[in-house]
């Protein structure tokens, strides 16, 4: 006899290991989506025409760009479960729903985690932004919350619409609303990590503190919500 | 048979009762003595002057925005915990949500306003504003949900967990809103309630304003969710069936 | 009355909203009765 803990284990590592699988073999995030986030930086720097501006607004720019860059992915994830009516095969075999949104959400924050990385690189490049060591730890936790918060919302209302005709566009008008606090509690924390426009790095940690019941917040109630939300 | 009668010899085509219509009369009635005391009977403020005349129709349409969408996630919880998954609840919920949406946005621009003169702009970064923005926006999305499509019930199962998670998105983001308005930046806007001291008559055209609103509310609730009945059931009979319908109506 | 203008603007939005979406209601639902049956009316 296997525990429910045990088949949850078991599934969100299957599903982990499926999601991971298919972008190692479609490289959709490498070929497309972090080309667009680059693009986007980019783009910041011309609407922006200023070096100090730039370095102020940096930790913001570098946020949105994720965010941005986060609705691609979300709609990639749930595209492959719905395409071939993945989902439905996954949901009638009854698998385990809180399997399911652990695997999706990890395999998410991976990603994120990883394309957060390569912005990370870029705004030191292109914003000219120093930070010291105790500011690179606190970008990396600040990183890490704010990342698992990140998966565990873009699961929820990836899934939300998911099958139906038209959620494409949908999801952002979901998706952004509902990650405003990572957006603001992020930027500041980063702010406070890059010491830009005067902050200090102590300041950040309130804020680190603020994703973290983001994050505990999101990830209760999807574990809750995403098996109702997806049956039928 | 004449052209206007249908085929299906319906006694009522309206969604009224005779309670309905003795609620939308009283509702007339109320509202009518509302603008008057607002605008002509109650005194102007101390500091304000005539522009918080405002605030009676500013502060009630809020207020209904709140009631609508705190019932808006009651109904939904009743849907998805009822086992019977009564189709009412899910329809309730989207009407209260509708009506919300166009009372928050009316409190938005009204808002905006009396802001314009007792600020001197129409808009501030200041918490309360925005978290406001983001209610009107959130239930836009709610809206969006249930036209998803699909059948009724997958609307409904949709639409009431996304009720469900904008109640607990609204105080994070407010909260959040809070901590970035006081942790960053000062927040340097005077509140416009704080200023206004309320004479006897001033206060009661403010609670007549919440009553008449509220009234309004239930008004529209109700025919709402009858109208959204009658468009499930219009839906359920096929599109085929309305445009034959309407074929014989106009005699073609 | 100071501002007159943009106090009856308010009142004028308020209640010219709300009484158009009033009328959209009862409307809508007059041409969606004559379409349906009276079992599909509960309230009737």
């Amino acid at each position: 006899m296997t525990t429910r803990l045990q088949t949850v284990r078991r599934v969100s590592w299957a599903v982990v290991c499926k999601d991971l699988r298919i972008e190692w073999n479609s490289k959709v995030l490498l070929n497309q989506v972090a080309p667009f986030s680059l693009v986007v930086m980019i783009m910041f720097a011309f609407a922006l025409d200023n070096e100090g501006i730039l370095q102020r607004v940096a930790p913001g720019l570098l946020w949105l760009a994720t965010l941005f860059s986060m609705l691609i992915i979300v709609q990639r994830s749930f595209a492959v479960e719905t395409a071939d009516g993945a989902l439905d095969a996954l949901r009638v075999a009854g698998t385990e729903p809180l399997g399911i949104f652990i695997g999706k959400s990890l395999a998410l924050m991976v990603q994120l985690f990883a394309l957060e990385l390569m912005l990370l690189a870029v705004a030191l490049v292109l914003y000219t932004v120093e930070p010291t060591a105790t500011g690179y730890a606190e970008t990396f936790a600040t990183m890490v919350v704010a990342t698992v918060g990140l998966g565990f919302v873009g699961t929820l209302y990836g899934g939300l619409g998911a099958g139906a005709r038209g959620r494409e566009t949908l999801l952002p008008l979901l998706l952004l609303p509902a990650v405003a606090p990572v957006l603001i509690g992020a930027t500041r924390a980063t702010e406070a990590a890059f010491e830009s426009g005067g902050a200090q790095s102590s300041q950040g940690w309130p804020w680190i503190g603020l994703l973290a019941v983001f994050a505990g917040v999101f990830g209760a109630v999807g574990a809750l919500a995403f098996g109702p939300m997806i049956e039928e | 048979m004449t052209t206007f009668q249908t085929a299906f010899e319906a006694k009522s085509k309206t969604t009224g009762t005779a309670a309905s219509k003795k609620l939308g009369a009283a509702t007339i009635v109320a509202v009518i003595f509302l603008v008057l005391s607002g605008l002509i009977f109650s005194a102007e403020d101390v500091v304000q002057g005539s522009t918080v005349r405002i605030m009676y129709v500013h502060v009630p349409s809020i207020w209904v925005a709140y009631l609508a969408f705190a019932l808006t996630a009651i109904f939904s919880g009743v849907y998805l915990s009822n086992r019977s998954r009564s189709l009412i609840w899910d329809r309730l919920a989207g009407a209260s949500a509708e009506i919300g949406v166009l009372f928050v946005a009316v409190s938005l621009v009204t808002g905006s306003l009396w802001g314009r003169l007792t600020w001197g702009t129409f808009w501030v970064w200041d918490a309360r504003l925005t978290s406001t923005a983001f209610l009107f926006i959130t239930y836009i999305g709610y809206l969006a949900v249930r036209r998803l499509g699909g059948t009724f019930r997958q609307r409904a199962r949709r639409s009431s967990v996304m009720a469900l998670l904008s109640v607990l998105e609204i105080p994070l983001v407010h909260f959040s809103v809070n901590l970035w308005r006081t942790l960053h930046q000062k927040a340097s806007v005077a509140d416009p309630n704080a200023k206004v001291s309320l004479d006897g008559l001033m206060l009661f055209t403010l609670f007549w304003g919440l009553i008449s609103f509220t009234m309004l509310f239930a008004w529209l609730l109700v025919h709402r969710q009858r109208l959204m009945a009658l468009e499930d059931a219009v839906q359920d009979r096929g599109l085929d069936r309305a445009i034959q319908q309407r074929r014989t109506e106009a005699g073609l | 009355m100071d501002h007159a203008s943009f106090i009856i603007a308010s009142y004028a939005l308020t209640f010219v909203s709300i009484a158009g979406y009033a009328l959209y209601i009862v409307r809508r639902a007059r041409r969606l009765g004559a379409l349906t049956s009276d079992d599909d009316k509960p309230w009737i």
